[in-house]
C-alpha cells in the first residue's frame, strides 16, 4: 500500500512539474475607460468579468497560465493605441479585450493587426469593425450600431411607431446611428419627419425637444449615447413629451444609464440589448458573483460580453496550445462554435461578428419594479440570424475573399 | 400665427424663454466669478467644480438624510461656501502678494482634484435628482409648454442676481467691499478687517456657484463633469461683459443665454460656438468688454 | 570701476554659458543613449512634448503671457499634417511644413485678438478661442471628428529615409526637436529676447523706452504658436494619429503643468517637466482614475511651495542659469 501511494505521488509530481515547464503563458489586457463617460458600462466591471472568465476556465487544468492586466484609455484614440503598442511590444500581451468608444477601438484594431495579436471587442459599437474596416484579428462579441438600429427601429415601426424625429449627436457615431436607423425605419414602411443635429455634451436639450414636439412624430429617436441620452430623456419627461403621447427610442442605452435616470423618468423607454442580468438563473447567478466585486452596480451587456469572449478565446488557445499567432487563434475561434453560460450557443462569423439573439426591452414603471435592478421587461426576441447585419451587406474584404 | 424670418412666432417665443433659462445659469455663475474677481483679483477656475459640488451636495442630502430641495437651497450654499472659505484660508491667502496667474493655476489644480475625486466615487454616468413635488408639471402658455420648474429657475435667479447687485452697490457693507477692492490699506485704516472680508467674499461667491448647482440638479444630469463643461462658456461670458460691474455680469449672462437660444433655432450646429464668436467680435470692437472699465 | 563691472558681467555671462553647455551635453548624452535603454515610442512622445513645453515657455517664461489655449496650435497642426500625409499623400517634411504653417496662421489671428487684453483676461481669451476651435474640430469632416485621423503614413523623409523604421524616426524626431530647442535658446538670448524679458519685468517702462510692446508680444505669440505647431506635426507622424485629445483644453493644462513642474522661464525646465509628466502618465495608465487627481495635486503643490520648479530650484541652489 505504502509504496503504491508514494509512486502515485511521484508520478503526479512528475506530471505537475512537466506541465509547469510546458505551461502556455497567456496575457490578456483589459483596455477600457476606467474613469470617464463609459466607466460605468464597462471599465472596472470589465476587469472583474475578465478575471471571472479566467477563473472559470481554470487555466491550470489546461496546462496554461493566464494573467490579466488592465489600463485606462480615457476615451482617447492616441492613449489607447499607445497603450496597445506598448502592451504588445514590451509587456507581451496576447489579446486586448473590451475597448469601449469606437474611435479608440478602430485605433487598437490597427495596432493589433500590425502586430498579429487578438482583439476581443465588447464595448465598442461601430459596425465598421466588422464591415469596411474588418480585420482577421478582430472578434466583435456583444453588439454593434447596425444591430441596435435594426432591433429598435424595426420593432417600433412594426408596433405602430411609424413616424420618427431624430435628435442626433453631431459627430460620426451619431450620424451613423441615425443613418442606419433611418434605413431600417423606411425599409419597414415608416417615415422620418425630421432631425436636429445637437453638439456633443450639450447640457440643455429643451430647445431640441421643443422642435421634436412640434414635429408631432410618434417616436423620438435618440442617436446619441451616455450623458447626452440621459439628459435628453430626463428633460423630455420634464417637458411632458412622454405624457403627450410621444415615445423615446434610445438607440444606445445601457442598464447603467437607466439606473442613472431612475425608473420614474426612464419608464416606457424602448431599447435593444443582447444580455440582461435578470433574464434567467444562469445570468442572475453570474451577476451575483460579479456584484461581490462591484457592490450596488448591475452588470451591462458589455461586461457580460467581456466574460464570454475571454472564455471562448482561452478555449481556442487551449485547443491550439499556443497564443503566439493572433490570426490563427481567431481562425480557431471562428472554427469552434461558441457556448457559454451567458450568451449560450452561437458562432463567430468570418467577419468577426459573434451571432446570438438580441432582445427588445421596455423600461418598467416604478410600481412594476420589485427589487433593485429590476428594470426591464421583454417585448420581443430577435433571433440570432436576424439580429446582425447579413454578411452580404458587410463590405468586409474578408467576406469577399472567402 | 405670424412668422419671423421664416420661423413660426410661437417657436421663437418658446426658444427665447428657454434661452432665458440657460441665461439664468450663466448670470449666476458669472456673477459669482465677478464678485470673487473684484475682491481677490483671482479668476476662480474652481467655480465650475463648486457648481458641480452644489448639485452633488443636493443629491447626497436627499439620498442620505432625506433633506428636500427647498432645504437644500439654503443648506447647500452654506456647506459649499464653507469649503470655499477653507480653500481661501489654506491656499488662496498665501498667494495674495503674487502674480494673479498663480491664483488661476492653483484653482485650476483644485478643480482637477475635485472633479477627479467625484468621478472616483460616483462614476461618470451621473445621478438622478427629481423635480420637487410643488413644481411638478407645467402650464401651457399657448406658444409653448413651460414646465413649472423652469419658470421658477428664471424667477428665482433674477431675484438672487438683483439682491446681490443691491447688496454690493447699494448697502453700507457693499460700499466697504467696493472700497476695499480699490484701496485695501485705506479701508483697513478705518478699522475694517479686510482679510476676513476677503474670506467671506470668496465664500459668498462660491455659495452662489453652489446655489446654481442646486438649481441645475433637477434639470441637468448631476455628473462630475457638469462643471468643466460650463465654466469655459462662462469665462467667455465674463470676457464679453467685462468684469467691471455686477450689473454687467448679470445682463450679459441673460442676454447671451437668449442669443444662444436663438442660434439653436436658426443654426443649431453653431449653438455652442456662438458665444465664443461674439467674444471675438466684442474684443475687436470694445477690448474692455461691454461693461468693462479699461483693460 | 566700469571695467570691473563689465568684467563681472562678462564672467557671469561666461559662467552661465558654461552651465548651459554642461546641461546641454548631459541632455544630449541621455537622448542619444535613450533608445537603447527605454521604449523608443515613449521617448519620441516625451520629445514632442518637450518641444511643445519649450514653445509654451517662450511665452509664459520670457514674456509673462499665460496662454491657456496652446492646444489649439498643437492640435490643429497635427490635424493638418496628418491630413496632408494621408489624404494628399504628401512627403513627411512637406506635411510637417503644412501643419506648422497652419499653427502660425492660427497664432497670428489668435494673437491679434487676445493681445487686446492682459493678465488673466488674456488667459481666459486664449482658453475660449481654443475651446471654440475644439468645437469646430469636433464637427469638421477634415478632422474625422471623434475618430480623428488614423493610420497616417509616416512616409519617406526627402524620399530617402524610411520613417517606418523606428530608429530612423527617432533620429528624425531628435534632430527636429534639438534644432527647435537651439532656435528657442537663440531667440531668448537675442536683442529681441531682451526686449521680451523687459516687457515681462516692466511693460510700462518698456513702452516708455520707445518699444511698441504689443508688436513684440504678437511676434512672440506667433513664434510660440508656430513651434507648438511643429511639435504637434511631428507627434502626428510619430503616433500616425491626430485626434481631439490634442485640441482639448486639458492638453493646454497639461503643457502648462509640464512647464510649471520643470520651471517657468528656465531653458531646460520644460524638457525635464515634459519627460516627468509623460513618464508619470505612462506608469499611471493602470490607475486611470487617479491621473486627474495627481495632476491637480501637482499643480497645487507647485504653486504653493515649489514655484521655481525642478530646474529653477536646481539653478537657484547651484547659483547658475539653466
Amino acid at each position: 500500500m505504502r509504496p503504491a501511494v508514494s509512486v502515485a505521488f511521484a508520478v503526479a509530481a512528475l506530471f505537475a512539474t512537466a506541465a509547469r515547464a510546458d505551461d502556455i503563458n497567456v496575457k490578456i489586457g483589459v483596455l477600457s475607460d476606467m474613469s470617464s463617460l463609459y466607466a460605468d458600462i464597462s471599465g472596472p466591471g470589465s476587469v472583474v468579468a475578465a478575471k471571472m472568465a479566467v477563473q472559470d476556465f481554470n487555466p491550470a487544468a489546461h496546462g496554461m497560465k493566464v494573467d490579466v492586466v488592465s489600463a485606462d484609455h480615457q476615451n482617447k484614440p492616441d492613449v489607447g493605441s499607445n497603450i496597445a503598442r506598448q502592451w504588445y511590444d514590451v509587456d507581451h500581451v496576447d489579446a486586448i479585450v473590451d475597448v469601449p468608444t469606437s474611435s479608440v477601438a478602430l485605433a487598437v484594431a490597427d495596432v493589433t493587426r500590425e502586430k498579429n495579436k487578438v482583439f476581443l471587442i465588447s464595448g465598442a459599437a461601430t459596425s465598421d469593425l466588422t464591415g469596411p474596416k474588418c480585420s482577421p484579428n478582430n472578434v466583435h462579441w456583444t453588439y454593434d450600431t447596425w444591430m441596435l438600429a435594426n432591433g429598435t427601429g424595426k420593432a417600433l415601426v412594426k408596433t405602430g411607431g411609424d413616424t420618427w424625429f431624430f435628435i442626433t449627436a453631431d459627430y460620426a457615431f451619431g450620424h451613423a446611428l441615425e443613418r442606419d436607423t433611418t434605413n431600417v425605419v423606411q425599409a419597414n414602411g415608416g417615415k422620418v419627419l425630421g432631425s436636429v443635429n445637437v453638439p456633443l455634451n450639450t447640457p440643455d436639450f429643451s430647445s431640441y425637444l421643443l422642435q421634436a414636439q412640434a414635429s408631432k412624430a410618434k417616436i423620438i429617436g435618440l442617436a446619441n449615447a451616455g450623458g447626452d441620452t440621459i439628459n435628453a430623456i430626463k428633460q423630455g419627461a420634464e417637458f411632458g413629451i412622454t405624457a403627450g403621447g410621444q415615445h423615446f427610442a434610445g438607440l444606445l442605452v445601457f442598464i447603467s444609464d437607466v439606473e442613472a435616470l431612475g425608473l420614474k423618468t426612464a419608464q416606457g423607454l424602448v431599447l435593444t440589448s443582447t444580455w440582461y442580468w435578470d433574464m434567467n438563473d444562469a445570468n442572475r447567478a453570474w451577476a451575483k458573483r460579479w456584484q461581490a466585486e462591484r457592490p450596488g452596480k448591475f452588470p451591462t451587456m458589455v461586461v457580460a460580453g467581456v466574460y464570454s469572449s475571454v472564455l471562448h478565446y482561452l478555449k481556442a488557445v487551449a485547443a491550439l496550445k499556443s497564443a503566439a499567432d493572433g490570426k490563427a487563434v481567431v481562425d480557431k475561434m471562428k472554427a469552434m462554435p461558441t457556448d457559454d453560460p451567458l450568451f449560450g450557443k452561437g458562432t463567430v462569423r468570418v467577419d468577426g461578428t459573434v451571432t446570438h439573439p438580441a432582445y427588445l426591452f421596455e423600461v418598467k414603471k416604478p410600481e412594476e419594479s420589485k427589487y433593485p435592478g429590476d428594470d426591464f421587461k421583454l417585448r420581443a426576441t430577435i433571433p440570432a440570424d436576424e439580429a446582425f447585419r447579413p454578411l452580404k451587406d458587410d463590405n468586409c474584404p474578408l467576406v469577399t475573399s472567402n | 400665427m405670424f412668422q419671423i424670418f421664416g420661423i413660426p412666432s410661437q417657436a421663437l417665443f418658446g426658444q427665447l424663454l428657454l434661452g432665458l433659462i440657460n441665461g439664468s445659469f450663466y448670470a449666476l455663475l458669472s456673477l459669482g466669478l465677478a464678485v470673487i474677481f473684484g475682491m481677490l483679483n483671482i479668476i476662480n477656475f474652481t467655480h465650475g467644480a463648486q457648481y458641480m459640488m452644489g448639485a452633488f451636495a443636493a443629491y447626497l442630502l436627499l439620498q442620505h438624510l432625506g433633506i428636500n430641495y427647498w432645504a437644500a437651497l439654503v443648506i447647500v450654499p452654506i456647506i459649499v461656501g464653507l469649503t470655499g472659505i477653507i480653500v481661501e484660508r489654506l491656499f488662496l491667502q498665501q498667494l495674495q502678494k503674487l502674480d494673479p496667474l498663480y491664483g488661476l493655476l492653483l484653482t485650476f489644480g483644485l478643480a482637477l482634484i475635485i472633479e477627479g475625486l467625484f468621478r472616483n466615487y460616483y462614476g461618470s454616468s451621473g445621478l438622478p435628482y427629481g423635480v420637487p413635488d410643488a413644481l411638478q408639471g407645467g402650464r401651457n402658455l399657448g406658444f409653448m409648454f413651460l414646465p413649472n420648474y423652469r419658470a421658477w429657475v428664471i424667477g428665482f435667479s433674477l431675484v438672487i442676481c438683483f439682491a446681490t447687485w443691491f447688496a454690493i452697490e447699494r448697502t453700507r457693507l457693499g460700499s466697504y467691499l467696493r472700497a476695499a477692492t480699490e484701496n485695501p490699506t485705506l479701508v483697513r485704516a478705518f478699522g475694517i478687517n479686510v482679510p476676513r472680508m476677503v474670506m467671506l467674499t470668496y465664500g459668498f461667491g462660491v455659495a452662489l456657484a453652489a446655489l446654481a448647482g442646486v438649481m441645475a440638479a433637477p434639470i441637468y444630469n448631476v455628473s462630475p463633469q457638469m462643471g468643466s463643461d460650463i465654466i469655459i462658456v462662462v469665462f467667455a461670458v465674463v470676457v464679453i461683459g467685462g468684469m467691471g460691474s455686477i450689473m454687467g455680469a448679470i445682463i450679459t449672462g441673460f442676454t447671451l443665454g437668449i442669443v444662444e437660444g436663438l442660434t439653436k433655432v436658426f443654426f443649431p450646429e453653431a449653438s455652442n460656438t456662438v458665444i465664443f464668436a461674439i467674444m471675438i467680435v466684442v474684443l475687436l470692437v470694445r477690448p474692455a468688454g461691454l461693461f468693462g472699465r479699461g483693460a | 570701476m566700469a571695467t570691473v563691472a563689465q568684467a563681472a558681467a562678462l564672467k557671469a555671462r561666461h559662467d552661465s554659458e558654461r552651465s548651459v553647455g554642461v546641461a546641454f551635453a548631459i541632455m544630449l548624452a541621455f537622448l542619444v543613449a535613450g533608445p537603447f535603454l527605454l521604449y523608443p515610442v515613449f521617448l519620441m512622445k516625451a520629445l514632442c512634448f518637450a518641444l511643445f513645453a519649450c514653445a509654451f515657455n517662450l511665452l509664459i517664461g520670457y514674456v509673462g503671457l499665460v496662454s491657456f489655449g496652446h492646444a489649439l496650435y498643437f492640435g490643429w497642426a497635427s490635424y493638418l499634417t496628418a491630413y496632408a500625409a494621408k489624404s494628399w499623400g504628401m512627403q513627411p517634411e512637406i506635411a510637417i511644413l503644412i501643419g506648422t504653417a497652419t499653427a502660425a496662421a492660427l497664432g497670428i489671428v489668435a494673437g491679434i485678438v487676445a493681445i487686446r487684453r492682459q493678465g488673466i483676461y488674456f488667459a481666459m481669451i486664449t482658453l475660449a478661442l481654443a475651446q471654440m476651435m475644439y468645437l469646430v474640430a469636433l464637427r469638421l469632416p477634415l478632422t474625422g471628428g471623434e475618430d480623428g485621423i488614423q493610420a497616417v503614413p509616416r512616409g519617406r523623409l526627402f524620399g530617402l529615409f524610411d520613417l517606418n523604421h523606428e530608429m530612423t524616426m527617432y533620429i528624425f524626431v531628435l534632430v527636429v526637436v534639438l534644432a527647435a530647442f537651439l532656435l528657442i535658446y537663440r531667440i531668448i538670448n537675442s536683442p529681441f529676447g531682451e526686449v521680451l524679458k523687459a516687457i515681462r519685468e516692466n511693460e510700462p517702462r518698456t513702452i516708455s523706452l520707445g518699444y511698441q510692446t504689443d508688436r513684440y508680444k504678437v511676434v512672440a505669440f506667433v513664434l510660440s504658436a508656430t513651434l507648438a505647431g511643429l511639435a504637434g506635426s511631428v507627434k502626428a507622424l510619430v503616433f500616425q494619429l491626430a485626434s481631439l485629445t490634442d485640441v482639448h483644453w486639458t492638453m493646454s493644462g497639461e503643457v502648462l503643468l509640464m512647464t510649471l513642474v520643470g520651471g517657468l522661464g528656465t531653458i531646460f525646465g520644460p524638457v525635464v517637466g515634459a519627460f516627468l509628466i509623460v513618464a508619470m502618465e505612462n506608469y499611471l495608465a493602470s490607475f486611470g482614475q487617479w491621473v486627474l487627481i495627481i495632476q491637480g495635486a501637482i499643480f497645487v503643490v507647485c504653486v504653493l511651495v515649489f514655484r521655481r520648479g525642478i530646474v529653477g530650484e536646481l539653478a537657484h541652489r547651484l547659483h547658475v542659469r539653466l
